[in-house]
């Protein structure tokens, strides 16, 4: 297996697009919904990022492109230094096997007919060649990692006799049995209660550090994230609007929507119910016809006429490694 | 004026059992609360604390497996629990309670235009024409931000936000003496969330509604709440104002709850509560959450009260048992 350079990243997206076509009476075309469109970052070994944005912003599908369950329409994913594109069927069941995938809804990602140990069992007897001896072990080392203990106890059960918590834990551990190299989170605390959120959070970051993960984690809820990951992307529209370090972002957020997004949540706060809340007019766009120009523009505070909807904005620079996709930075450097 | 008012809403020692093929399940053990006109209580507790169960018992929405069904809820000072179900219907519900049920968006009824729906229960409550049903429709969308011609339409048409406006319409629509709000933001975009909870403020400041908050998200719970009530299988552990719940709550549970919070501003560490809520099948005598508290000692075998910890302040914990216990 051909590895690459040491500072090379582990994956990297080249002005990835993803759009689906619609059709009309099954041939006829009626449109595009441009899901995805022109990301690009890197990723490395290790790295931790999270991908935000609103529902219909394309980040689910972003997500998939990633893990290879939708071809992009145009551009690239690299992983290793290699393009998934040009990857054969063998190379992609390795793939499948270097990224682990845990899934928004626990219970919905678990086969309800299926007890923990078929279900861990599974993914071991498709991709490696291990006897069922060395299965029971491997099952039973990554059972104790995500503490999924006592382990004979849960090994019998059905999904559904778990907690929320514990079958989110069986999610996460079936998505490091086979020793990946990057996790994919989709909002993996969403669907859980507040008091066990943190806890599985935590049990992601120690995984991450202990293995030198790289995660990508999609969340909309902003106020996980910072326990989690070193950069952050916005997402708007199917395009990422902003990108910065996360402290930057929280100390200084630079694209009005973010400013938008931030405002949006309450921490518990008693002053809460005497104040109303700053939100932008209208609802994110359709994205078959996404707004010309800068496609936040007909819900921006900051609306420049003849500007904003006519030209694209680049992704300025205004900060060193802080990312805005929007003209009030037009005077920083852009990064081409 | 407002205090010499008998509480819109006052339950004592309500209690709501299920009968399963487990034994006899403690959904509503013993609830007791009252709540004044146009105030708002949140409800807050970890799934399967009983927190829907309550809404359910209060609009007597049961199923058929209830074993037992007992206390008292009084409505502006009437007792309904004697009323008989048709009763109940024709004179509480809608009348005087409404509910936005969990996940409203999907509540609606696909095959109905939108208008007609929210303005059903005028024409089954009140028996007005359905012309001037419509003009209240209209009213009621005004009042949450739904546009007018939204009327005509189906709920595949609208968006999640726009739903769960048109179900909170339909709460109001009867203009009740209190809403029951059950999760309502949970299945929402912030933004979104935001704007809801703007909606719901204005509401509360423009009529004299009450409303009841069920939820398990404790940041958005405060853009609403001036009472704060946490659920701990099947009991209520802390009554508190909102001022001073949000700021220090009292009850170790409530505390645990608060630390658990992801936080933007704060850069302190959120903490988890270990260990796992108690099946509600065979309950301990004693305290529900010692197995899982901090400040456990030896009198915590023994049940607490729900007792005065202050003004308008009550917890039920060993810890506050020997304040002033008027």
């Amino acid at each position: 297996m051909r590895t690459a350079a040491p500072d090379a990243p582990l994956l990297s997206l080249r002005n990835l697009r993803t759009w689906f076509e619609l059709r009309r009476w099954g041939f006829g075309r009626a449109g595009t919904v441009r899901a995805v469109d022109d990301v690009s970052f890197d990723l490395h070994a290790g790295e931790a990022i999270a991908i935000v944005g609103e529902s219909g912003c394309g980040k689910s599908t972003l997500m998939k492109t990633i893990l290879g369950l939708h071809r992009p329409t145009a551009g690239s994913v690299i992983f290793e230094g290699r393009d998934l594109s040009t990857l054969d069927a063998k190379e992609m069941q390795w793939y499948r096997s270097q990224v682990g995938y845990v899934q928004q809804d626990p219970f919905g990602a678990l086969p309800p007919f299926m007890d923990i140990r078929r279900i861990l069992g599974e993914p071991l007897k498709i991709h490696g060649n291990m006897n069922e001896s060395e299965r029971r072990h491997r099952i039973r080392e990554v059972m104790e990692e995500v503490r999924l203990t006592p382990v004979d106890d849960i090994l019998p059960r059905f999904p559904h006799m778990l907690s929320g918590g514990q079958q989110q834990r069986v999610v996460i551990a079936r998505a490091m049995l086979l020793h990946p190299r990057m996790i994919v989170a989709d909002e993996p605390v969403s669907m859980l209660d507040m008091s066990v959120r943190v806890e599985v959070l935590r049990l992601l970051q120690g995984l991450q550090k202990t293995h030198n993960l790289a995660v990508v984690y999609i969340t909309h809820d902003l106020s996980t994230v910072r326990y989690f990951s070193e950069r952050i992307f916005v997402m708007y529209a199917g395009e990422i609007v902003e990108q910065s370090l996360m402290d930057d972002l929280l100390r200084n957020p630079l694209h009005p929507y973010t400013r938008a997004l931030l405002a949006a949540i309450a921490d518990p706060d008693p002053e809460n119910a005497h104040v109303f809340r700053d939100v932008p007019p209208g609802e994110p766009p359709s994205l078959v016809n996404p707004p010309s120009g800068c496609r936040f523009h007909p819900r921006c505070t900051h609306f420049m006429e003849n500007l904003c909807e006519l030209q694209t904005p680049l992704d300025f620079e205004p900060e060193p490694r802080h990312f805005s996709r929007c003209f009030l930075y037009q005077d920083a450097p852009a990064d081409s | 004026m407002a205090f010499s008012d008998p509480p819109v809403l006052e339950i004592d020692d309500l209690r709501l059992y299920f009968r399963t093929q487990q034994g006899v399940l403690h959904a509503v053990d013993g609830v007791s609360l009252n709540l004044r006109r146009n105030e708002a209580m949140v409800i807050l507790g970890e799934s399967g604390c009983g927190k829907t169960s309550l809404t359910r018992a209060v609009l007597r929405l049961l199923p058929r497996n209830v074993h037992t069904y007992s206390g008292s809820v009084k409505l502006n000072g009437q007792e309904v629990m004697q009323l008989s179900d048709e009763e109940y219907r024709q004179q509480v519900r809608w009348v005087q309670i409404s509910l936005v049920p969990q996940a409203a968006m999907n509540s609606l009824n696909p095959v109905l235009k939108v208008g007609d729906q929210v303005a059903e229960p005028l024409l089954s409550h009140y028996g007005i024409h359905r012309a001037r049903a419509l003009e209240r429709v209209a009213e009621s969308f005004q009042h949450v931000g739904v546009p007018a011609d939204f009327i005509n339409r189906y709920a595949f048409e609208l968006s999640g936000g726009m739903r769960q406006r048109v179900a909170i319409a339909m709460a109001m629509v009867t203009d009740p003496d209190l809403i029951i709000l059950d999760e309502p933001t949970s299945a929402l975009d912030v933004l979104t969330q935001a704007n809801i909870m703007n909606v719901l403020k204005r509401v509360k400041q423009e009529t004299s509604t009450s409303f009841i908050l069920i939820t398990h998200d404790i940041g958005t719970s405060s853009e609403l709440a001036d009472r704060a009530a946490v659920m701990y299988a099947g009991q209520l552990v802390e009554v508190n104002d909102a001022e001073r719940f949000f700021v220090e709550p009292l009850h170790p549970y409530s505390q645990k709850l608060m630390s658990s919070v992801p936080k933007l501003r704060q850069t302190e560490e959120p903490d988890f509560i270990s260990g796992q809520p108690p099946s509600l099948l065979d309950l301990s005598t004693g305290c529900r959450f010692a197995p899982r508290c901090d400040h456990r000692f030896e009198l915590c075998e023994n049940d607490p009260e729900l007792v005065r910890a202050g003004r308008r302040q009550h917890v039920k914990c060993w810890l506050h048992q020997n304040g002033d216990n008027r």
